[in-house]
């Protein structure tokens, strides 16, 4: 598939071998196979190894603060509903630092993809456990291994009753693509968290470690099924893979906004409003 | 006290009770109904951070001048319960008329009695309580009885006919002991009265800055509720439907940060409203819009910290967190505004710089312009004010294109052909990450050569009297009414004040008026004297001497006068 509109002649800060470069080609092509408008298209990323994927290719980004896609992303969308949003980075950025706005992002429920490189561990700073580090994990800050219950933001997703929530493993191209894909088309909130070997700081979840503790939902899974879908969530013994669970119902954040109830348009085409402000000045003299 | 007394210039009166008891709405009604009748009024409250009991109260200003400050007599007190006296002893003295139920009240002080709990209970219950006490005040002024009932019946307008009714007789009913309470005292008003008020209009602090907030093109606001800021996020709330405004409650004040600059980059105009403790939560974002160039507009409205401090009081204590919050270096804009005009304009403007500059700037106010009432004539609408600064990107588009000013033509996503590239991490001109330290050194040039160009657009401080002054009081802020008022009770023509309502850059002007002076005097409504560190550091002079209060609650005339 050809994506040379996408490309870009860079210097790439990742190792070789690393399940990101797998991501950023898969997510290419994903761009060009939807005909997404490249300049309609931003890519909103934090701080983190996977955060710099929006500096390998050709896209508008918003390269923000540790933690902090999911606020700026939502408003992106919220003042330009024209614009394809994806806020892109690791679990250390999005499950730990950004938390707190994870949860909130996915009760407000706006229009954006929320891709997330999940390689449990931190890369940038060099090997320390992240949220969704298994216990036990043995790092140079957790000299006796991590004590603290893996994240699973799967579980908390589909909680927080998601609108798409989704697991993919960068070692299946053509899966791993579909659900992009699936995801980037869902109309609403659409988490897919992708796992992706570190070669380099994880030992233990290698690329032969995901082949061997992941298995797909089959197409029996109902994916409006929450309850089901949360009992596949906290699977442990093999990790599922594929999509777990729709909401087509939710309705959208930004399509609630009083600010669009009567305009449609981007904020940055709408016109001042004297009329209103005379109709105000009216009303506050009046009281 | 049972001495004949006029009111001839200036009267204050102040109603007490617990939250929840209904002080707001007399206050409501008695200011409008004033402004109605002809009287310039200014109210200001102070409450304890609590939603039932304890002792809230309200201070109603009527003058002949127009009026904007705080004093610490009381002419006329109504205390709603027995607490209200022991909470304001401080400021009751012979000259108070204590106006209630002798029998509930149980103090030693006189009270004119009237007991208002069994008169509201005739009417058909307590809530007449407030409007009993309201229509006595009107009375007291003698205003028109058709004038205050036509204000009732519109108050009440989406109420029963019944309730209408009792409304307008708990009105009439304190309105005659009000006029009976003046008879036997020998009380008459005589203060003047101003046809064109009844054009005019009352605004706090928070309706200004959101007012001020709409006039210069805000579109989105992302805040999470904190006293005393939440005023503007619910004024702008209520006008979101109609002036097409964004609005969300953040999960916290780093959400709300991050938000506003995601809609400023996508093209909306935010705005972030909060306090102390929720800034100190912004300072990373706010560095974030340093370092992105990207405009936003921070309204900054204090409270006494450190910490959680008095949630619902006032202090000018945040002028160096504004001053110095957020790593790195960047340029940035200070205003803080001391009247309510000043409070709309400069938001106003705020919003222009912030958008032509692409900088953050600040409105810094506090507790004490954010709750009182001023009346002010209408506000007109921009109509020259430019919509905003945004251009429409060509192909080879670079967001940080080094230019003479520092300011790089404004790229968003979706308008043009171009990608707009912004990062966090120093960039170059196209928005890519690099470790370049030429690069780097030419980026942070490029940022702070936008403060040159800053210094012509700076709001001058004003000078209120005499060129040919000996002694210069120095004030930022909400301090602006009160040492006003203070200094023409003195009437001493050598002495002047400078009012800065830009504090950051610090305008030229100030080290000028400074210098002509032989004494310099700073008040400022916080502990350590921020603006006077601040003048030194830009200016190297010291001031003569500092009026410093910290106690949480505003200045009044009478300290002021008396510290002078």
């Amino acid at each position: 598939m050809a994506v040379s509109n996408l490309d870009l002649k860079c210097d790439v800060a990742w190792c070789p071998g690393c399940g990101n470069y797998g991501i950023l080609t898969l997510l290419k092509e994903v761009i060009t196979e939807l005909a997404l408008p490249r300049e309609k298209l931003v890519m909103v990323s934090g701080i983190g190894q996977a955060a710099k994927i929006p500096q390998y290719f050709k896209t508008n980004y918003f390269n923000g603060l540790h933690g902090r896609a999911l606020p700026p992303a939502t408003a992106i969308k919220a003042s330009n509903p024209e614009l394809t949003v994806i806020a892109e980075s690791g679990d250390g950025d999005m499950y730990g630092e950004g938390g707190n706005h994870f949860i909130h992002c996915i009760r407000r429920n706006p229009d954006i993809k929320n891709f997330v490189h999940n390689n449990m561990v931190y890369g940038l700073t060099k090997g320390q456990a992240s949220p969704t580090s298994e216990r036990g994990f043995v790092t140079p800050v957790q000299i006796g291994g991590v004590i603290l219950e893996p994240f699973n933001p799967i579980a908390v997703a589909i909680a927080l009753d998601a609108s798409f929530v989704a697991r993919a493993f960068v070692g299946h191209q053509k899966e791993t693509k579909t659900i992009l894909k699936e995801a980037i088309e869902h109309h609403g909130y659409a988490l897919v968290d992708i796992f992706q070997p570190c070669v380099t700081f994880n030992k233990i979840n290698t690329y032969q470690w995901f082949r061997e503790h992941t298995y797909y939902l089959d197409e029996k899974h109902v994916v409006t099924d929450r309850a089901e879908a949360f009992r596949r969530a906290i699977e442990t013994d093999k990790l599922p893979l594929g999509i777990f669970y729709k909401n087509p119902d939710k309705k959208i954040f930004e399509e609630q906004l009083l600010a669009y109830r009567h305009e449609k348009t981007p904020l940055f085409q709408r016109s001042r409003k004297p009329d209103q402000w005379a109709e105000l000045m009216k009303n506050l003299v009046s009281v | 006290m049972n001495q004949p007394e006029q009111f001839t210039d200036d009267l204050s009166i102040v109603i007490c009770g617990e939250a929840g008891q209904g002080v707001q709405t007399i206050q409501v009604v008695l200011i409008q109904v004033l402004r109605l009748a002809g009287y310039y009024a200014f109210a200001t409250p102070e409450f304890m951070s609590r939603i039932r009991g304890g002792s809230n109260s309200t201070e109603i200003r009527v003058s002949s001048q127009r009026i904007g400050s705080f004093v610490e007599k009381i002419d006329f007190l109504i205390p709603l319960d027995r607490k209200a006296i022991s909470h304001l002893d401080w400021r009751i003295s012979n000259h108070t008329f204590i106006i209630g139920d002798q029998g509930q009240l149980g103090t030693e002080k006189p009270v004119y009695d009237i007991q208002f709990q069994k008169i509201a209970k005739e009417i058909g219950g307590d809530i007449y309580f407030n409007i009993i006490a309201a229509g006595f005040i009107i009375g007291v002024f003698n205003i028109d009885q058709n004038l205050f009932t036509n204000f009732l019946k519109a108050f009440f307008k989406e109420k029963s006919a019944e309730i209408i009714e009792k409304n307008c007789s708990a009105g009439f009913r304190g309105w005659n002991l009000g006029r009976e309470f003046c008879a036997s005292r020998g009380i008459s008003i005589s203060i003047q009265q101003h046809e064109d008020m009844r054009n005019e209009f009352f605004l706090n602090g928070a309706e200004a800055v959101g007012l001020g907030a709409i006039a210069g093109g805000c579109n989105f606001i992302s805040a999470y509720p904190m006293s005393p800021s939440t005023g503007v996020l619910v004024f702008l709330a209520e006008q979101a439907e109609k002036f097409g405004i964004v609005v969300e409650q953040a999960e916290d004040e780093i959400s709300g940060m991050n938000m506003a600059l995601g809609s400023w980059y996508a093209g909306g105009r935010a705005l972030v409203s909060t306090s102390g403790g929720g800034f100190a939560l912004m300072t990373e974002g706010l560095s974030l819009a340093g370092c992105i160039e990207s405009p936003v507009v921070v309204h900054l409205a204090q409270r006494p910290g450190p910490a959680t401090g008095l949630p619902t009081r006032t202090e000018q204590g945040d002028l160096e967190l504004a001053l110095y919050a957020g790593h790195g270096e960047f340029p940035r804009v200070i205003y803080a505004p001391g009247t309510i005009q000043d409070a709309f304009f400069c938001t106003r403007k705020a919003f222009e710089i912030a958008d032509r500059y692409q900088i953050p700037v600040f409105i810094l106010t506090d507790q004490f312009l954010m709750d009182s009432y001023f009346s002010i004539p209408l506000l007109d609408f921009p109509k020259d004010q430019p919509l905003n600064h945004i251009v429409q990107t060509e192909e080879n588009y670079k967001r940080y294109q080094l230019t003479e000013n520092g300011i790089s033509p404004r790229g968003i996503p979706g308008f043009g052909r171009g990608i707009v590239c912004v990062d966090s991490d120093e960039h170059d001109e196209g928005g890519y990450i690099t470790e370049d330290f030429r690069v780097r050194k030419s980026m942070v040039d490029k940022r702070l050569r936008k403060e040159k160009f800053l210094a012509r657009e700076i709001l001058a401080p004003e000078l209120i009297g005499d060129e040919n002054f000996k002694k210069l009081v120095v004030g930022w802020g909400s301090t602006y009414s009160v040492i006003c008022e203070a200094l023409e009770r003195r009437g001493d023509a050598q002495v002047a004040f400078l009012y800065c309502k830009q504090i950051y850059p610090l305008p030229s002007e100030v080290e000028m008026y400074l210098k002509k002076a032989k004494e310099t005097i700073v008040v400022e409504n916080n502990a350590t004297g921020q603006f006077a560190k601040l003048i030194k550091r830009e200016t190297g002079i010291s001031v003569t001497r500092k009026i410093l209060k910290y106690d949480g609650f505003p200045f009044s005339v009478e300290k002021i006068e008396e510290a002078l």
